[in-house]
């Protein structure tokens, strides 16, 4: 036994103080976490999908937004205390912090002429009361106009928004995003209030942003607890220790509290999946506990000291759980590979929480029960022969003939099934039905438009070019097909205005919409109405600077990613077909969720792949035998293969979440069939048993641990399949779905492949 | 409460107002002064070349040439005329900006031959795409803004008075702006302009000042850095001409037409 492990039974009082005193050092670190509220925290900064979108953002503008949806009850927007109503909300807007820009119904630059000049007013003047022919005219304009046709207003006029863009400026991503909720939500409170007649829903970016912190805040508030009070009693119930109980509840409390901590210090921010890493601790660091706890037992009904019976658990268990824990962290770590930082930082943190628990479950957890009283209780004998692990093992060997081809059948016919999953990362649907943010877009995408957007910039080559007629004609041609697609809700785009400004000159003849023909028209019409524009409202989000190139924003309904890159090679398609010259750059989040899947699964595979040879080696020095080490890979790779077969018959979506699960679950895996190949080789070896009898030994003496561990195990994960966070709860879902399905293999596929490759040698 | 006791609180509020009132009229006190530092320049030409940047180091040029009358009692009347972007070569702004209420504003447009009115309440909109808004490169006119002086400051090797200005016409993009102006020649030496939610949104900066009839003095160049959207702006001032013999008759919509 190692120094550490003696010197903790030695001065159980002394190593308790030591431990707590480090860990509350440790744990100060934990007020230093802090959520940091912003989707881009999934993509690294080299992330070509990223870095396209921000440079856009920084020749145009940033278009993080709020949207207030606005649902009259009375089902008309063109009311004039509902217009009045929006008006105010217009202007309340403008408070909201880093606001640029507010859009709606009221604030409309409509363009009129008036006998030879040109009339740029808002849509619902401010001051003057509204005749009662104005309503309907108003009404006509905006359910037609195409810059606010189902963008801000419904087709029906039953909805509308108020668009508030931010200009966020990045440096305190912890508190920007909270700070604009806070404002908006007060706003809409108010709102609500004065007009209890319309419905308000928040949606945009930014409540997306938002959304990330709060529903991982509230997993944190309600499942780590439900977590805690589940693994207590199952400990409680299987064991039956109150001491026993209290210790792996203060071990798994430290760790946690330790690993947090760290994290604070090492000046990590938290995210959505990062955030579950107390979870994950607290279920991986269980099973060290459980297996010290029940050699103990076992060796103290069969008659040693507390004390004496304690050594040998630990003398008996030091290498198993550090073998476990080192697998596991290895697992974890293979999470660096992840292309998206929050999942390098949940390896990172998980893997130290882990080794964490490891020293604490190896010094910590034996003085504890050397320093509190402790008593077993009387184990009923006859159980023992009624053992099912027993009745268990017997079947699996009078069964092993059919049992292997079955089971391989049923691997093979399961794996080959895992790459018909569809990749699909959509960002709304990240959050399920319960969380505002979700209602608010799917009412939002109902009556409007979805949360897909694709944003194309279309660069001319050369300054003032964007009013070249030929230029603008290739611009308006592709705004023309964007809106043919059946998927389009709304295309923003500048020919618009430049059409209804050639009207506007024209003594507003319908006729004259259309672009106009020479560039010197193009560029002062654009000039005349620039100057007339109010603040907030220019064209600087459409034109960069040089005038060179034009921004045309496409919103969709919402896609799944493969719908979205397929949209994406249809416009690059489009441009080699129809204009060739042009350069064309398309960003948006939507795509950059569109390939955060795929990218992550490539990458995610060197990892798995990594963290597969280094975990393969460690089983073959454990296992002391190369030919072990091999067999042991395949119940170590089946359940992963297996676990996504059943996700592609179920549920034939995979995502981020999914895509680190492979590597994530290496890990915990392979505890099982180390366990359980170790016990059967020492029955081969060290006892010089047959082949069938060794796994009859094994099975009898690790079946019950493995099942109890799998069950607390597979009962954390489902605790996170709750979130409402779908990354999370999928993650869960599909790790819970692995485990049990490791069980399964071990107990049912690998059993009959040893005494199928191990007969020559033991067969007598 | 009783009558005098009501006497000694409405006696200790009496400082707080002195001071109140002296702060303002201080402030209103350095706008006159400014002002009438500024008075009888009669008229003047110049050229300036705009430089547009934004946050990807993506820059533009404008070029425009600029005439100027002031006019008693009232404000100056100008004249644009701009040279670049190619494409709106020959277009010419006739502004006459006043005191109180809205000003008024035509624009030639060469391509249409026409002249067109400009509905002017929209001053908050920028200029050419620029960061400048229209309101910030009008004439400054006293009664444009309410004044509260706030603290003496040193700027370079001088020393300016800060005073903060609430413009009065509500259709303003800002809350307020903050100028520091000198106390050796009350000149503009930087101005912060508030947005609609009180943030601050542009910072603009006066140098390479150059005194012209030995009595007004000119910034050559202006900068405007927008804070929220990362872009800027550079006017760059060259060939400032005083006294050049403009009248009245150079402001109108005829001579609009012909200015090129």
């Amino acid at each position: 036994m190692n120094p550490f492990t003696r010197f903790s039974i030695d001065h159980p009082w002394l190593v308790v103080l030591l431990t707590t005193l480090l860990v509350v050092a440790a744990a100060l670190g934990a007020q230093k976490l802090v959520f940091k509220a912003d989707y881009r925290v999934f993509f690294g900064e080299t992330n070509p999908q990223l870095e396209a979108f921000e440079k856009m953002q920084r020749v145009y503008a940033k278009s993080d937004n709020i949207a207030f949806v606005l649902a009259p009850k009375n089902g008309d927007v063109f009311t004039e205390a509902n217009l009045r109503a929006i008006q105010e909300l217009t202007r309340e807007a403008w408070q909201v912090p880093y606001s640029s820009r507010v859009d709606s119904v009221t604030n409309f630059q409509h363009t009129t002429a008036e006998e030879d000049d040109l009339l740029v007013r808002d849509l619902v003047p401010e001051d003057e009361p509204l005749a009662s022919g104005q309503l309907a005219k108003i009404r006509q304009i905006a359910i037609h106009e195409p810059l606010l046709k189902k963008r801000i207003v419904s087709e029906d006029g039953s909805v509308t928004v108020v668009n508030v863009t931010l200009q966020l400026p990045g440096k305190d991503p912890v508190h920007e995003v909270p700070e604009v909720v806070k404002k908006v939500r007060a706003i809409r409170d108010a709102f609500v209030q004065a007009h209890p007649d319309i419905t308000v829903y928040l949606s945009g970016m930014a409540m997306m942003n938002n959304t990330f912190a709060e529903s991982s805040q509230k997993d944190s508030r309600t499942l780590i607890p439900l977590m805690f009070a589940m693994v207590a009693i199952s400990i409680a119930i299987l064991l039956r220790t109150f001491t026993g109980t209290l210790g792996t509840v203060a071990v798994i409390a430290y760790a946690i509290a330790a690993t947090m901590g760290l994290a604070g210090w090492a000046g990590f921010y938290l995210t959505g999946p990062s955030s579950t890493t107390p979870i994950m601790v607290l279920t991986l660091s269980v099973a060290d506990c459980v297996h010290i706890l029940s050699t103990m037992f076992h060796e103290m009904r069969h008659g040693k000291a507390k004390r004496e019976a304690l050594i040998s658990s630990m003398t008996i268990n030091m290498q198993p759980i550090f073998l476990t824990s080192v697998t596991t962290a290895i697992g974890f770590l293979s999470l660096n590979f992840s292309d998206s930082p929050p999942f390098r930082d949940l390896g990172n943190m998980v893997a130290t929480g882990v080794m964490l628990a490891f020293v604490l479950s190896v010094t910590f957890f034996p003085a504890l029960l050397m320093a509190l009283p402790l008593r077993v209780a009387a184990h009923d004998e006859k159980k023992r022969r009624n053992d099912p692990m027993l009745k268990l093992a017997d079947w699996v060997i009078a069964s092993r003939n059919w049992l292997l081809p079955v089971m391989t059948a049923l691997i093979v016919g399961l794996s080959v099934l895992a790459p018909s999953n569809q990749l699909n990362d959509d960002f709304v649907k990240y959050f399920d039905q319960r969380v505002p943010f979700r209602q608010a877009t799917d009412f939002m995408q109902q009556h409007l438009t979805g949360m897909t957007r694709i944003d194309i910039s279309v660069d001319s080559g050369q300054s003032s070019g964007i009013n070249d007629p030929d230029f603008l004609r290739k611009v308006e041609a592709l705004s023309q097909w964007l809106r043919q697609q059946p998927e389009t809700d709304h295309v923003d785009t500048i020919t618009d205005t430049l059409k209804r400004l050639n009207k506007n000159m024209h003594g507003d003849d319908p006729a004259w919409y259309k672009l106009p023909d020479n560039q010197e028209l193009a560029a002062q019409y654009l000039l005349l109405y620039e100057m007339s524009l109010p603040y907030g409202l220019d064209l600087n989000n459409q034109l960069n600077v040089d005038k060179s190139s034009t921004r045309i924003v496409a919103t969709f309904k919402n896609l799944t990613s493969r719908e979205i890159i397929d949209l994406e090679n249809r416009i690059h398609q489009w441009k080699a077909e129809h204009a060739p010259d042009l350069k064309l750059e398309v960003a948006s989040p939507s795509i950059m969720f569109a390939h955060i899947g795929q990218r992550n699964i490539v990458s995610m595979l060197e990892g798995t792949f990594t963290a597969l040879v280094l975990i393969s080696f460690i089983l073959g020095f454990a296992l002391r035998s190369m030919k072990m080490g091999l067999v042991s890979l395949l119940p170590n790779l089946a359940p992963a293969g297996m676990g996504f077969g059943i996700w592609a018959l179920w549920e034939g979506e995979i995502g981020l979440g999914l895509s680190v699960v492979a590597g994530m679950t290496l890990g915990i895996v392979v505890d099982d069939t180390i366990h359980f190949m170790s016990k059967y080789l020492h029955a081969r070896r060290d006892l010089g048993k047959p082949t069938l009898e060794a796994v009859r030994y094994a099975f009898v003496s690790v079946g019950r641990a493995l099942a109890i561990t799998t069950a607390v195990l597979a009962t954390g994960f489902m605790v996170l399949a709750q979130s409402s966070f779908k990354v999370n709860a999928d993650m869960g879902l599909m790790t819970a779905i692995t485990i049990v399905i490791a069980l399964i293999v071990d107990f049912f596929f690998l059993p009959p492949l040893l005494m199928r490759v191990d007969k020559n040698q033991g067969e007598q | 409460m009783n009558k005098r006791m009501l006497w000694i609180a409405l006696l200790s509020l009496l400082p707080l107002l002195v001071q109140a009132e002296t702060a303002e009229e201080k402030g209103l006190a350095i706008a006159k002064e400014a002002k009438a530092r500024d008075t009888g320049w009669k008229d003047m030409q110049a050229s300036m070349k705009m430089v547009l940047k934004n946050a990807q180091g993506e820059e533009s040029v404008r070029t425009l040439r600029i005439k100027a009358l002031e006019v008693e009692g009232d404000g100056d009347k100008g004249l644009t005329i701009f040279d670049q972007p190619r494409d709106v070569k020959g277009t010419a702004l006739l502004s006459f900006s006043h005191p109180v209420g809205d000003d008024e504003q035509w624009l030639y447009l060469p391509a249409l031959k026409r002249v067109k009115r400009i509905s002017s309440r929209n001053k908050s909109g920028p200029f050419m795409g620029s960061e400048f808004a229209y309101e910030d490169l009008t004439s400054f006119e006293v009664p444009k803004y309410r004044y509260k002086y706030l603290r003496d400051e040193p700027c370079g090797e001088d020393t300016c008075f800060v005073v903060e200005q609430v413009p009065t016409d509500k259709n303003s993009g800002y809350t307020r702006r903050i100028v520091w102006i000198d106390q050796s020649h009350y000149r503009l030496h930087k101005v912060e302009f508030y947005d609609r939610k009180n943030s601050l949104l542009k910072t603009l900066t006066f140098s390479n000042y150059q005194q012209y009839l030995g009595k007004f003095w000119r910034a050559h160049r202006m900068e405007m850095v927008n804070h929220q959207n990362g872009k800027s702006t550079v006017l760059e001032w060259s060939d400032i001409r005083f006294d050049t013999g403009l009248s009245d008759k150079d402001f109108n919509k005829n001579s609009l037409k012909r200015a090129r």
